[in-house]
């Protein structure tokens, strides 16, 4: 038997997630593609884990649905061979060994015991296979984790925030992983609360504040259209400074300690008035602000947008004390 | 679906180049060499045995029960021996019924923690990933629990009652018929494996391994404890039914010595226990697939 050729995609609609008042995932709609990584973004709290326990069939949506290959999850069955999921660190028994862990797994799926040998060996736990998982330490948790989720070797794989925990060496074996999975054409699914991890690794950017979808778009789009360069500049003659710029339309924000910011990449033209007008500059640097920012400026955004245009009868002010506080635990 | 790179399989690191595994090549997305296989209950069952035997407290529950049935069934067997009534025409069976009594709180405990511990740990999201279909687990650890709890209890119960009657053959004991041999082992060991499926199903809808198993041990204990403090004339119907259907009360019925003369008798308490596992099954069921995991 071969499997049939339809791609891996994961498609949500209209997908739902209600805790009593609480609302965790708003109506999201999107669609993972093969071949590329797609980074699953938002700051803690807004929903990614809710979302995938909804897409590998543990918590029921309260509206809405998800498909893999047009499929439930529950419809699959030998899910491992088409889906192979991260989730949590450490969701297993401490007293079990490694060995044991992954065959019980292999079994439920009908997989050839000798997968647990070559995925041992694939995230370099072949050492620590016959040692109990309670020893191990967060690395190993996450690499026992991406194990279990290459068992099957499956078509789409969903980490939920793999480098948590893991050393620089660890962060960068799952990037490249990660990429290397994408490009032999499998699905990858990967959330994270970390826009300048994303950066490296995802092709392809979905954003999510507040459980709603914000934004739904490729990783150079994102760049391109949320990341503000601007211009810092220092004088001693800030006033002269700020009505030769005024005179010459460029407008200027002040941001405290005598720093003026002026938007768009326009250092030159304001080096060359200041010496027109024999200002002394202390300070003219051109600035990028970090993705990070753009972000953070995108998250923002919707919170606003939540307190003056939304309709909802639920009070808007407690839910935006919630996000920051989330975002800085973050 | 024309993404570039859903052309290049010849990228798949060394794990994965199975040999076989070429011609799948032409379609879009990953195809693995995996064959697809159509898993069904056996697949669950092995999984849950794997599970069941590759962890420290099975060992610890079963070894504690089997000492506990083996060494209290000796002990006595050696108190009655050198009694000077010894057992007046009694069958020396019914000796095995404090072992088995105080060994049944271990089976409460695994059959607890085959379910619970899952939650305690973080398993059962792993496991219903790997398994959706959420009856089918149940289903499977229903089974690879009563079946190990079954052949312990037997094996256990048996040796003791073989040790019992050699023991006190010569001591004016009553030698037992087939049918309280077939009681007295079989019997009382589906009865134990029973409450100890019933144990797991409650573990199933608790989701708390310390809380079920207090549930379990108290659901054992209580009826006889609060008999005994039921005093009042006008409560003697509640006092008697209390003590006549006390688990403790239905075990001694397996040795024809029940503790009471109305009551159950001959094989009613496995009856009364089947009906109880069956309507927790179809609870811990229903829940299991309402609730999130």
């Amino acid at each position: 038997m071969s499997r049939s050729s339809v791609a891996g995609m994961i498609e949500l609609e209209g997908l739902t997630k209600r805790y009593g008042e609480k609302v965790a995932v708003n109506n999201l709609s999107f669609t993972v593609r093969p071949g590329i990584v797609t980074g699953f973004l938002g700051p803690n709290g807004a929903g990614k884990s809710t979302t995938m326990r909804m897409i590998l069939g543990l918590d029921h949506p309260t509206a809405g649905d998800v498909r893999i290959d047009g499929k439930h999850y529950e419809q699959l069955k030998d899910p491992l061979t088409y889906i192979g999921a991260l989730l949590e660190a450490k969701a297993w028994h401490g007293g079990r060994t490694a060995y044991n862990h992954l065959l019980c797994l292999a079994q439920s799926n009908g997989i050839p015991s000798g997968r647990v040998r070559d995925v041992l060996e694939t995230v370099g736990l072949t050492a620590v296979a016959k040692k109990k998982t309670k020893g191990f330490s967060m690395g190993m948790g996450q690499r026992l984790g991406i194990a279990a989720a290459l068992l099957g070797d499956p078509r789409i794989l969903m980490f939920d925030e793999p480098v948590n925990g893991l050393d620089p060496e660890g962060i960068h074996w799952i990037r490249t992983l990660m990429k290397s999975l994408a490009a032999q054409g499998r699905t990858v699914f990967v959330s994270s609360h970390l826009m300048s991890e994303m950066a490296l690794t995802a092709e392809h950017l979905v954003v999510i504040g507040q459980g709603r979808l914000l934004a739904d778009t490729s990783m150079a789009d994102f760049i391109a259209r949320n990341s503000r360069s601007y211009v810092r500049v220092r004088s001693p003659q800030r006033e002269r400074l700020l009505d030769v710029l005024h005179q010459a339309g460029i407008v200027t924000v002040e941001s405290g300690d005598g720093v003026l910011e002026v938007d768009g990449g326009k250092a030159e033209r304001i080096g060359e008035l200041a010496a027109q007008h024999r200002i002394t500059l202390h300070e003219l640097s051109p600035q990028q602000a970090s993705l990070e920012e753009a972000f953070m400026q995108l998250t923002a955004e919707s919170v606003e947008y939540h307190a003056h245009s939304e309709t909802s009868p639920a009070s808007p002010e407690p839910a935006r004390q919630q996000w920051g506080d989330g975002w800085k635990r973050g | 679906m024309s993404s570039p790179q859903s052309q290049m399989p010849q990228a798949a690191p060394a794990w994965q180049a199975a040999p076989g595994s070429a011609p799948h090549a032409g379609g879009p997305g990953y195809t693995s060499p995996i064959p697809i296989v159509r898993t069904h209950l056996g697949n669950a069952i092995a999984s849950e045995w794997t599970k069941i035997r590759s962890v420290r407290s099975t060992l610890w529950t079963l070894g504690v029960f089997v000492l506990l049935v083996i060494g209290i069934g000796t002990l006595t067997g050696v108190v009655v021996a050198n009694s000077d009534p010894a057992l007046g025409g009694e069958s020396p069976l019914g000796l095995g019924f404090f072992g088995l009594l105080l060994g049944s709180m271990c089976i409460i405990t695994l059959g607890v923690l085959t379910t619970a511990s899952e939650y305690g740990t973080g398993m059962i999201r792993t496991t219903m990933v790997a398994c959706p279909s959420r009856g089918r687990v149940l289903a499977a650890k229903a089974v690879v629990f009563f079946l190990t709890a079954f052949v312990v209890t037997l094996v256990s119960a048996s040796l003791v009652a073989f040790l019992h009657v050699a023991m006190l053959e010569g001591d004016g004991a009553k030698s037992p018929s087939g049918g309280e041999w077939l009681k007295g082992t079989v019997g009382i060991s589906l009865y134990i494996a029973l409450l100890g499926l019933l144990s797991l199903l409650v573990g199933s809808m608790i989701r708390h391994s310390a809380g079920a198993i207090t549930i379990m041990i108290g659901a054992v204990l209580a009826p006889l404890v609060i008999a005994l403090f039921m005093f009042s004339e006008s409560l003697q119907g509640v006092r008697d039914a209390l003590f006549e259907y006390s688990i403790p009360n239905q075990l001694s019925v397996f040795y024809s010595n029940s503790l009471s003369q109305s009551g159950p008798s001959g094989w009613d308490p496995l009856w009364i226990m089947l009906g109880a596992t069956a309507v927790a099954f179809a609870g811990a069921f229903a829940l299991l697939e309402k609730r999130d995991v």
